[in-house]
């Protein structure tokens, strides 16, 4: 049960879909409760984990599944195709299957989007799966009426084998904490491109395919990578809360040692938004046994992708599901994203 | 050092330096003869800046920092909430500041209204609420919220000719005259003030003068980078330990002693100071800013009549009765304190105006666990 | 109150009084008809709600960081420790707070 055991509203209000800890409850509350399990041996939806997992023989069938509905399509850095190809083939190597091996693809269209707007996207969507070593076998096709939809909806699905199941729960107090890269890039890259903020900058989504890099950590750290998560709603904060509390430990962060963009603590204090609790698409946290910490971050980092990896944080005993922020100058609990980003106004 | 480089080199959030000044606060409150001191602060950007960068779990366990009704938001009055909301279903376009957009009037707030079906909008500046009153031939409603600086925003575009389809629906505040009812209160054991350093900015240190005199609090006006917070509580602190009350300026760099002139004949020239009802807070004298007459072409009270009797025909909820924010912004009690907090009244379901804005104490309190004795977790202790 | 953030002016519209200003980067447009003195590319404002309220004179950035200094010395000039913090200072680099990022890489 979540930390905060809440009650859903009688009516579904955007805040169910930010990825934090309403959405946790609405899934546990609503759509977990009476379905069957997979099994002993399997990872199903009860476990809210970034995708399932059925054991098959030796190895584990991993499948996830996603909606993507950012809005604008298409943005700086990137677009909902690669977003969507991302996303599930992130999910995937989340969970310890690095090489997917297939995706499906089902489009809602809006009535009037532009064939052209569509092309593009699907360029996108081809030369990401070009990249991720992967292809869409099967899809599906719909078109709602003007005004039913906001011009595009794409879910993907994927799949893929594994030996070894990495969940998001198997932290213990002295593991430490990696994150590949740079936080908050995408979420306010987002926030950033809303026209009436009338900000200038050069900030662009990090999305990207990282399962390659996945790989490389879990073949240098084995069984000492315990436990795997892309921080992408709700940003680092979720990312870590789940992973406390499902593992009953509590982390320290040290907030000194966050790779950051100048740019993006720029934007996130004009307007208000912790660049920790601000979505990430090309970016992994990984919870590591202490012995193996060092040399998965070197391995890490030779990734293209891991450039800016770094150790940040540490899992104790005290606090289980809290997520401490050593700041450099005091400490304070790391809050969740509740709700809507509104920037935070006088 | 080229000075400009201070800020590219962010030396405002040295942390060696911070440290110096965690150990001489540490030491000025040993040294003073009782315990605990207590100082307040009255700004909603103060507690922010506090609570984001974990400063309260680095303050001496005998200083006691308290956030007074600095957040406007949360001190917006419930009549004042109404007459927005009330205008929103009558069908107007209002335009409002995020964070008041969920503030509980009597019955309902501007976003209750909104999901009902009501044209509001969230603007982050007065001039978008100026735009959209340009690009629309429909009446947009400015809810103009904020202390004495944001009025300043608001002042400057009342005075650049707006299109006749825009109007202020002033709620904004004035500060000084709220502290002097803080200090005036019989249960108040403040011992100084932390003033805010940007309307310090605007109106100068020297408004705080005839206070200090009259109270024998001294007041210390601060800006809102870690290192500034810091400062101006060692300045309190060595203030208070002396028993010499003054105004000192620790923002020098932004605050000076007359402030900004022309900033402040520009908010004098279209507001005018007027008594009215802080939520919590009763009645705060010179509190409230409203329009002059000079302005009452674009004062939204004067074009519309405004309808807010059908609000108050649902009974109030009975937790409301329950909640403590009055005492809380006042600083008599912390949000621990009161029954509701955590409980009944979180951040996705605020019962009181301080847990809705996110410079509410409640709120802040709630996200970042207001003060929990992190000092002994360590990392490396595994 | 809030969202008073320092930056650095790029460029300025004298006659609409408009200063495209630099925020770690991040550039925005912000009015000037109530800043306190003229402003000059190279100047840094404070902002607020997109107005300038102040425009923050370079001098004013050193003297405030010997406040800060000077509040270290005066807490207790005979104890050790304000010593020792003091030479500590005075050896240390320039503290930034994030860890450098890569230049050129993406991620």
């Amino acid at each position: 049960m979540t930390r905060n055991a809440r009650f859903i509203d009688e009516r579904i209000t955007l805040k169910y879909g930010t990825g934090g800890g309403s959405m946790r409850a609405l899934i546990e509350q609503v759509f977990a409760k009476g379905l069957g399990d997979v099994g002993d041996d399997g990872i199903g939806l009860a476990a809210m984990d970034d995708g399932a997992a059925i054991r098959i023989g030796d190895q584990y069938l991993v499948i996830a599944t996603d909606s993507h509905v950012v809005q604008p399509i298409e943005f700086p850095g990137g677009d909902i195709g690669r977003l969507a190809i991302s996303g599930t083939v992130n999910d995937l190597a989340m969970m310890g299957a690095t090489k997917p091996l297939a995706l499906t693809c089902a489009v809602i269209i809006e009535d009037g989007f532009p064939r052209d707007d569509l092309k593009r996207i699907w360029e996108s969507i081809r030369a990401t799966c070009e990249e991720a070593g992967t292809t869409i076998v099967t899809g599906d096709t719909k078109v709602m009426g003007h005004g039913e939809l906001d011009g595009l909806v794409l879910n993907t699905t994927g799949v893929g084998l594994t030996k070894r199941l990495v969940s998001d729960a198997g932290l213990r107090a002295g593991d430490k904490i990696l994150v590949t890269g740079t936080m908050g890039d995408h979420g306010l890259a987002i926030m950033a491109t809303r026209n009436e903020l009338a900000l200038e900058t050069t900030l662009e989504s990090d999305v990207a395919p990282v399962h390659t890099l996945v790989r490389r950590a879990l073949d240098v750290g084995g069984e000492g990578v315990v436990a795997l998560k892309d921080p992408t709603r709700g940003g680092l904060s979720s990312a870590l809360h789940e992973m406390a509390e499902k593992s009953g430990v509590g982390i320290i962060l040290d907030e000194t040692a966050i790779p950051l963009r100048e740019e993006v603590r720029a934007v996130g204090e004009i307007l208000g938004i912790d660049p920790l609790v601000s979505a990430n698409e090309g970016k992994a946290v990984f919870g590591l046994r202490p012995d193996c910490a060092e040399a998965v971050l070197d391995a890490v980092r030779s990734h293209p992708l891991g450039r800016n990896a770094a150790i940040v944080g540490e899992c104790v005993s005290e606090r289980p599901g809290f997520v401490v922020l050593d700041t450099g100058f005091g400490s304070r609990l790391l809050a969740e994203a509740e709700g809507e980003l509104l920037p935070r106004i006088c | 050092m080229n000075p400009s480089d201070a800020f590219a080199q962010m030396k405002f959030r040295d942390p060696k330096r911070a440290r110096g000044l965690r150990d001489a606060l540490e030491r000025l409150v040993q040294g003073a003869d009782h315990a605990p001191v207590s100082v307040m602060h009255v700004c909603g950007s103060h507690e922010q800046a506090i609570a984001k960068f974990g400063l309260r779990a680095a303050f001496p366990q005998e200083l006691q920092v308290i956030m007074g009704p600095g957040c406007p938001v949360c001190v917006t009055d419930v009549p004042e909430v109404d007459e927005a909301v009330a205008l929103a279903k009558q069908g107007v376009r209002i335009a409002s500041y995020g964070d008041m957009l969920r503030v509980p009037g009597t019955s309902q707030s501007l976003a209750d209204a909104k999901a009902e079906g009501a044209n509001v909008d969230v603007v982050y500046s007065v001039t978008q609420a100026v735009d959209l009153a340009r690009e629309h031939d429909e009446e947009i409603v400015f809810f103009a919220s904020g202390f004495e600086t944001t009025a300043v925003a608001t002042a400057a575009i009342l005075v650049d000719d707006p299109p006749d389809n825009f109007s202020v629906l002033s709620a904004h505040k004035y500060i000084p005259p709220v502290m002097e009812i803080v200090a005036e209160m019989p249960e108040t054991k403040i011992e100084g003030f932390l003033a805010a350093g940007h309307a310090a900015t605007i109106t100068g240190s020297a408004v705080f003068e005839k206070f200090v005199e009259r109270h024998g609090l001294p007041v210390v006006i601060a800006g809102f980078e870690p290192l500034d917070v810091m400062a101006g509580l060692v300045k309190l602190l060595e203030v208070i330990n002396s028993g010499e009350p003054r105004v000192e300026n620790a923002f020098p760099r932004c605050v000076t002693r007359e402030g900004n002139v022309h900033a402040q004949k520009l908010l004098w020239r279209v507001f005018r100071p007027t008594g009215g009802r802080w939520r919590g807070i009763a009645h705060v004298p010179n509190g409230n800013l409203r329009l002059r007459d000079e302005f009452a072409k674009y004062d939204t009270r004067k074009r519309f009549t405004i309808d807010a009797s059908a609000l108050w025909s649902y009974a109030p909820p009975k937790l409301v009765q329950q909640c403590q924010c009055g005492d809380i912004m006042a600083g008599i009690a912390s949000p621990s304190d009161c029954q509701l907090f955590g409980k009944e009244c979180t951040p996705d379901k605020p019962v009181g105006a301080c847990m809705v804005s996110a410079e509410g104490t409640c709120r802040i309190w709630h996200q970042y666990g207001g003060r929990p004795d992190l000092r002994s977790m360590k990392r490396g202790a595994a | 109150m809030c969202l008073g953030v320092p930056g650095k002016v790029i460029e300025v519209d004298r006659e609409m009084q408009i200063a495209t200003v630099d925020f770690w980067g991040v550039k925005k447009e912000v009015r000037l008809e109530v800043c306190d003195a003229p402003v000059a590319p190279g100047d840094y404002i404070l902002n607020h709600v997109g107005f300038a309220i102040r425009r923050i004179p370079p001098e004013e950035a050193a003297e405030t960081l010997a406040l800060y200094d000077e509040l270290l010395r005066l807490a207790d000039e005979q104890d050790l420790m304000t010593a020792d913090v003091r030479a500590e200072l005075d050896a240390a680099p320039d503290a930034t707070r994030s860890p450098k990022v890569a230049p050129d890489e993406s991620q």
